[in-house]
């Protein structure tokens, strides 16, 4: 018995195998995850589709044709809208925007508020309280509202879209980012790096952002999806893009007269954006269980 | 207790002290004169200048700021520029139909969503689990417009059974009302029946685990008296929040939702307001939002102190 005993000690003791680190092993885990893989091939689909567009589409998505209303065919897969125009084409098209401004403005978002968050959290003092204050009022708000009131100062466009859709995302990731570098100000590692001399700098860039990116990454995934929704509501709303631009939500909008009349008009453009950020939320869902936080807000 | 409600009733006093300032000097900020809007292209500059004047527009930015937070104060909000109309009237009219499609939202998610959620928790990893998780999941990918437009599709144009656009007051008589808003309210309702189902089940599956189930449990007490007794009524705590964050939620989504079935509550006469530069209009309703979102988050934290006493608050 005693050898036995002796020797499983010594195994305990013996050096760790070599660390996995924390994102070799979500990596592993999400590539597990069904839902994760369907979301992320189909979203690499939809992106593949949004770069190669011109050269899938089978027409201009601008150009009109005869056959107005026509129904889906061999000729129209999905049919044409009251202009004539090619509504798979236009879809594609559509792809591009919707992605685009669901990359762009999640992006913006984080580069104008993650620093707020961090600096609110280090520092603390008068520049958090400043800080926070202005998140605490955007925080009133919701953020579809925020949105529909920028594009009414800005004015209908992609570019301003984008921002419109970013600042009213502000709130979410400032809040994140600093409820995070509070937790992490007091922790060892970093009280270790301060006493060792590092300026702040090197401590908010070293030490406290990558620690603080689980959750931002989560955030980020979740945002991109209300992003791609927010954008095709304000273009629905007749708020977003500019009018020529085909989008999802446009397409939608354009057609409510003839809804009756063609059915198509009606489901293509929906089940596009829905397609699309259902794996958005598919990939995020895993990532959240893959590096374990939980989102602040629901919706 | 009384402090801190009086310390939160400050803060949203000032919360919304703050959102008026920051709606007043946004809007004054968007291009385009209400009143070159109001009297069309053909206008003089004289009555240009004659209205401007009598709106009070060619003061400086700060009278106008003054007297607007003086006449806010006094629950004066102005009057339209469009038609005229009392800016409190219009979101007097407004607001119950919002509340109505929310409320009837609220009711109709919460009918199916608990009852789905409890049961996806305890048959967790099976069919009817699953199910109910790809549906949610639908349910909060879907674009609530998309939602509506398809259901007036199905409900209105093919089968006759409900109207497809509209609103109805309730004094013309209870069934035609619901009949008008039950379609909105299953729109609006639908990507919060799937955030409330989603937060039950968790909600649910952390306190099955907990020792006092087991205790119940080996009291020898029935399935039934555990789960909805001892489990549910603990599961149910964080699920409120959630219910408080997303009422609110359903007042914005309102704003689309009326959009699709022309029913002209709060969120279309914002819309409506923005796109007719209606400034009066839209920072009363913007401000009515704001509030009722204040208002909302603060009667949550409040409840959740009587629902568990776990909870304290300096």
């Amino acid at each position: 018995m005693r050898p036995a005993v002796s020797s499983s000690v010594s195994a305990a003791a013996a050096p760790p195998a070599p660390a996995v680190s924390e994102w070799r092993r979500a990596v592993r885990y999400l590539r597990r995850d069904v839902k994760v893989v369907a979301g992320f091939l189909v979203l690499g689909g939809l992106v593949l589709t949004a770069l190669l567009g011109p050269l899938l589409s089978p027409y201009d998505p601008n150009a009109q044709a005869f056959d107005l209303l026509a129904p889906p065919s061999w000729q129209h897969p999905l049919g044409t809208d009251e202009f004539g125009r090619d509504l798979l084409s236009r879809l594609i098209a559509g792809a591009r925007i919707s992605l685009t401004v669901g990359f762009a403005a999640v992006l913006l978002a984080m580069l104008a508020a993650v620093p707020l968050g961090l600096v609110a959290g280090y520092y603390g003092g008068w520049v958090d309280l400043l800080i926070m204050r202005y998140i605490d009022l955007q925080w009133a708000f919701p953020a579809l509202i925020i949105a529909v009131g920028l594009m009414a100062i800005l004015g209908p466009g992609l570019g301003n879209v984008i921002v419109a859709v970013a600042l009213a995302y502000i709130d979410d990731f400032a809040r994140l980012a600093r409820a995070e570098v509070l937790a992490l100000r007091e922790e060892e590692f970093v009280v270790a790096a301060r006493a060792t001399g590092a300026s702040d700098l090197r401590l908010i860039l070293r030490h406290l952002l990558p620690n603080s990116l689980a959750p931002l990454i989560v955030q980020a995934t979740v945002s991109v999806s209300y992003a791609i929704l927010a954008e095709s509501t304000l273009s629905f709303l007749g708020l977003g893009v500019k009018i020529t631009t085909p989008t999802w939500g446009l397409i939608l909008s354009g057609a409510r007269g003839f809804f009756t009349l063609a059915w198509w008009l009606a489901i293509f453009p929906g089940l596009a954006i829905m397609v699309t950020v259902l794996s958005i939320n598919c990939i995020g869902d895993g990532l959240r269980d893959a590096l374990d936080v939980r989102v602040s807000r629901a919706a | 207790m009384r402090r801190y409600l009086c310390k939160r009733l400050l803060y949203a006093v000032l919360v919304m002290w703050g959102v008026a300032t920051l709606v007043f000097f946004m809007l004054r900020a968007i291009p385009g004169d209400p009143v070159s809007v109001m009297l069309g292209p053909e206008a003089t500059p004289e009555a240009v200048a004659q209205l401007r004047h009598n709106l009070g527009l060619d003061r400086p930015f700060y009278v106008q700021y003054v007297f607007w937070l003086w006449n806010l104060g006094r629950g004066d909000l102005g009057r339209s520029i469009v038609n005229g109309e009392r800016v409190l009237v219009l979101l007097g009219q407004a607001a119950p139909r919002t509340f109505a499609i929310a409320v009837l939202a609220l009711a109709i998610s919460l009918a199916v969503a608990l009852p789905a959620g409890i049961v996806s928790a305890l048959k967790k990893h099976t069919f009817p689990d699953h199910v109910a998780t790809v549906v949610a999941f639908l349910g909060l990918s879907m674009p609530n417009f998309w939602l509506g437009i398809v259901l007036i599709l199905v409900f209105a144009v093919k089968l006759g059974w409900l109207p497809a656009l509209g609103y109805v007051p309730l004094s013309e008589g209870f069934w035609p009302w619901l009949r008008h808003l039950l379609l909105p309210a299953f729109t609006s309702g639908t990507a919060f029946a799937a955030i409330i189902m989603r937060m039950t089940r968790s909600a649910m599956l952390e306190v099955l685990h907990a020792p006092y189930i087991s205790t119940a449990r080996a009291k020898g007490l029935r399935e039934r008296v555990v789960i909805l007794k001892h489990a549910l009524k603990n599961a149910l705590i964080p699920v409120i929040t959630v219910i408080g964050i997303a009422f609110s939620l359903l007042l914005v989504g309102a704003v689309v939702v009326e959009e699709v079935f022309a029913i002209q509550g709060l969120g279309r006469t914002l819309v409506r307001s923005i796109i007719n530069r209606d400034f009066p209009v839209v920072q009363g309703a913007i401000l009515l939002i704001a509030g009722i979102f204040v208002g909302m988050n603060l009667l949550v934290d409040i409840l959740y102190t009587y629902i568990n006493p776990r909870i304290r608050y300096e």
